[in-house]
């Protein structure tokens, strides 16, 4: 359960090795924390350790995103085996190389599943859970590369509109259910996964992220841009002619 | 599931408690007592826990994803027997409607907390006490009876003589032994509907506290609003108001005409359009306290004020809990013994300091306790602040006065509580075994349960 200040006893990470997901799980946490559940492909990856103190227990449990069929088997043996899910955080995700998915439009079609099929599956598995349970809070990583579609990465890009779209709608059509959805949209964050790339402008660490995630997830708010400052300049580059936004150094 | 026709279908609705923040969504069922078995019988998994007037102020009357009921009140069902002093009422009706009935025949009700908006059956849940716990404890030490149904839909009577194990583990047990049905408890005789008080502005922490301890032997209700945004020498600033039962002669020719007259009524509604922000910031409300706190007088006593005016200033605005806005706000309440003053006034300290928007405050001394394992009171002081839960740091600020309150050998209010963690109640209660060795032995399935016991691991033994 959560208390009153909106600090969950329970939290699950899919995706347990996301440093944007650790980040939030680190903001997350407060004396009323009882249990962390790191969720992802490769268990001998996940730093349980990190996590450790005095109360708290942390479990590693194995995930894919493309095993789409296993979501809803884990999501309700999670529940079994640790009582409520107060917070899933959704995190998985692959960025993958624009330039290679022209060659190789298998591993396009894989990082379709995961981002998109397979956090489709896991976001209804986790919130069907919370609608048994009356209650519970999903927090969606999306991205502003699903504002709109850009040369460099739009595959990850629609992979991500998709997401935040099904996200969008999944959060309304639980009004009333006890069950919030919060969708994060991050800029360029500096992480292993865009390790090499040249940063955006408005680029920010997991941390800063983290932040102003976890404030908005505790004001019950269903959208946060991480900077701020991103949804009024995707206000704008959203109108911006092809001809020219085409053009424009977004990296 | 097929419903029973009786007791409907129930909805589902989102549930919060008074301090409106976190809620959950429940299966609501309505339901009298007649049909109550059946109700009980129907309970899903996540079982079930009664609702009264949800003025608990977090989580005891939310069930998420189980099934909350509501006990109609028997309007009318009440029992004055004259030649006990003794009353007996539903469990689902209120303080309210009962000082309608009750007051005009000459009789009070032993024990009143801050709104008269509580049902009976919620009032021995939560064990209240009010402006005379000094003098006459909590609610549960005026109860002489009760029914109640238990898991297994039998009803049983108990009373301080009769399984006293499962009486006192029900008085303060948030509901979680079964459904208190009806109850039978002492009233005070009363010769008029007035209270005498005595007033005083006291204008720091110390003086308001020795004038506390030397004049509350000398009135039945007695308490003290406190201005924490007061800082320096004025911490802890307040306004002593000690109070009696008027007698006939105390009133004027005209009020001493009609001695027992009552009329409990609202004068002003809170709108449910509050800006999500809310209306409680720290100029509204050092603004307020300031005024409040200069409009009492330096000293009165012989000032004769009505029940509501006396015990129920806050109902007279309905819906005073939105002005906190979307997040809602939460109560910190919590008792330390005596001799720990100290940690008291740290807690005090701590609060002023934290610069938070915070109304008004109420500090009250304790009597004895009773002998409820999981009743709040104690002997000591007690104190309750209103927080809104957005305020910025309120997790630290609040972990870090449970455990001053911890130390001290102090507790918090199940009532109120909405922040703290599990092996907190733990300290604080440390008769928790206790009440739930009885708890397994009349619901050895864990048919009641609610957000609160989820949260604290309430029904789960721990080893």
């Amino acid at each position: 359960m959560q208390n009153a200040l909106q600090e969950p006893q329970t939290i699950v990470l899919l995706g347990g090795t996301s440093e944007i997901g650790l980040a939030i799980v680190d903001e997350l946490l407060s004396p009323s924390t009882r249990t962390v559940v790191l969720a992802c492909r490769r268990p001998d990856d996940a730093q349980p350790e990190r996590f450790e103190r005095r109360q708290l227990s942390v479990a590693v449990e194995r995930f894919d995103a493309l095993e789409t069929g296993s979501h809803d088997g884990l999501i309700r043996r999670l529940a079994n085996d640790f009582g409520d899910l107060d917070v899933v955080v959704l995190a998985f995700g692959q960025l993958g190389s624009q330039a290679d998915f022209n060659d190789d439009p298998a591993a396009a079609a894989e990082l379709a599943t995961v981002n998109y099929t397979g956090a489709v599956t896991a976001s209804l598995a986790a919130t069907a859970q919370m609608r048994r349970q009356g209650h519970g809070h999903l927090v969606v990583l999306s991205s502003v590369a699903g504002e709109r579609g850009r040369a460099s990465n739009f595959v990850y890009g629609s992979s991500k509109a998709g997401l935040d779209a099904f996200a969008q709608g999944l959060g309304d059509s639980l009004a009333g259910s006890g069950v919030k959805v919060t969708v994060i949209r991050p800029g360029f964050v500096h992480s292993k996964m865009t390790s090499g790339i040249k940063p955006a402008p408005f680029s920010a660490t997991p941390q800063e992220v983290a932040k102003l995630a976890v404030a908005g997830i505790r004001s019950g708010r269903h959208t946060v841009w991480t900077p701020g400052i991103l949804r009024y300049v995707f206000m704008i580059l959203r109108h911006v002619p092809r001809g020219i936004f085409r053009r424009l150094p977004l990296g | 599931m097929t419903p029973t026709p009786d007791i409907g279908a129930g909805r589902r609705a989102l549930l919060h408690g008074w301090g409106r923040a976190a809620a959950s969504a429940a299966t609501v069922v309505e339901v009298d007592a007649g049909h109550l078995a059946a109700a009980v019988k129907d309970l899903p998994a996540r079982g079930g826990i009664a609702r009264g007037l949800g003025r608990s102020y977090g989580d005891p009357s939310q069930n998420a994803g189980g099934h909350v009921l509501r006990l109609r009140p028997t309007q009318g069902d009440v029992v004055i027997d004259e030649a006990t002093g003794e009353v007996t009422v539903g469990a689902g009706a209120s303080i309210d409607e009962l000082l309608g009935i009750i007051v005009p025949r000459g009789y009070f009700i032993p024990v009143t907390p801050g709104t008269r908006y509580v049902t009976i059956g919620g009032a021995i849940a939560s064990d209240i006490h009010g402006k005379n716990h000094h003098r006459d404890g909590s609610f549960g030490n005026h109860v002489t009876r009760m029914s109640v149904m238990l898991a297994d839909t039998t009803i049983v009577e108990i009373g301080p003589e009769r399984d006293p194990g499962l009486f006192w583990a029900t008085v303060g047990g948030m509901g979680l032994t079964g459904v208190i049905i009806d109850a039978t408890f002492r009233v005070i005789p009363i010769e008029t509907s007035r209270i005498t008080v005595e007033t005083s502005r006291i204008d720091n922490l110390d003086d308001l506290m020795s004038r506390m301890s030397e004049s509350d032997t000398r009135f039945r209700y007695s308490v003290a609003w406190l201005d924490l945004l007061a800082r320096g020498r004025h911490l802890g600033r307040g306004v002593l108001a000690n109070g009696d039962h008027s007698l006939r002669s105390d009133l004027d020719a005209r009020d001493s005409n009609d001695p027992l007259t009552y009329s409990g009524r609202q004068v002003a509604s809170v709108p449910p359009l509050v800006p999500p922000c809310g209306v409680i910031n720290r100029v509204s409300v050092a603004g307020f306290n300031e005024l409040w706190y200069r409009k009492a007088p330096r000293s009165r006593s012989g000032e004769v004020q009505t029940i509501p005016a006396y015990f129920h200033p806050l109902d007279l605005v309905g819906d005073w809990n939105r002005v906190y806005g979307r997040q809602g706000f939460l109560q910190y309440q919590f008792v330390v013994p005596f001799g720990a003053e100290s940690a008291l006034r740290t807690v005090i300290e701590r609060l002023s300091a934290a610069t938070l928007p915070i109304f008004l405050t109420v500090l009250k001394r304790f009597g004895a306790a009773n002998p409820a394992p999981l009743s709040f009171p104690t002997a000591g002081w007690t104190l309750a602040v209103d927080i809104p839960a957005r305020a910025h740091g309120l997790s630290e600020l609040l972990a870090g006065l449970d455990q001053v309150v911890l130390d001290a050998g102090g507790r918090h209010y199940l009532a109120k509580d909405f922040h703290i963690a599990a092996a907190s109640i733990r300290r604080g209660y440390p008769r928790l075994d206790e009440w739930q060795a009885v708890r397994d032995r009349v619901d050895p399935s864990g048919v009641w349960a609610s957000d609160l016991s989820r949260r604290l691991d309430l029904t789960s033994r721990q080893t």
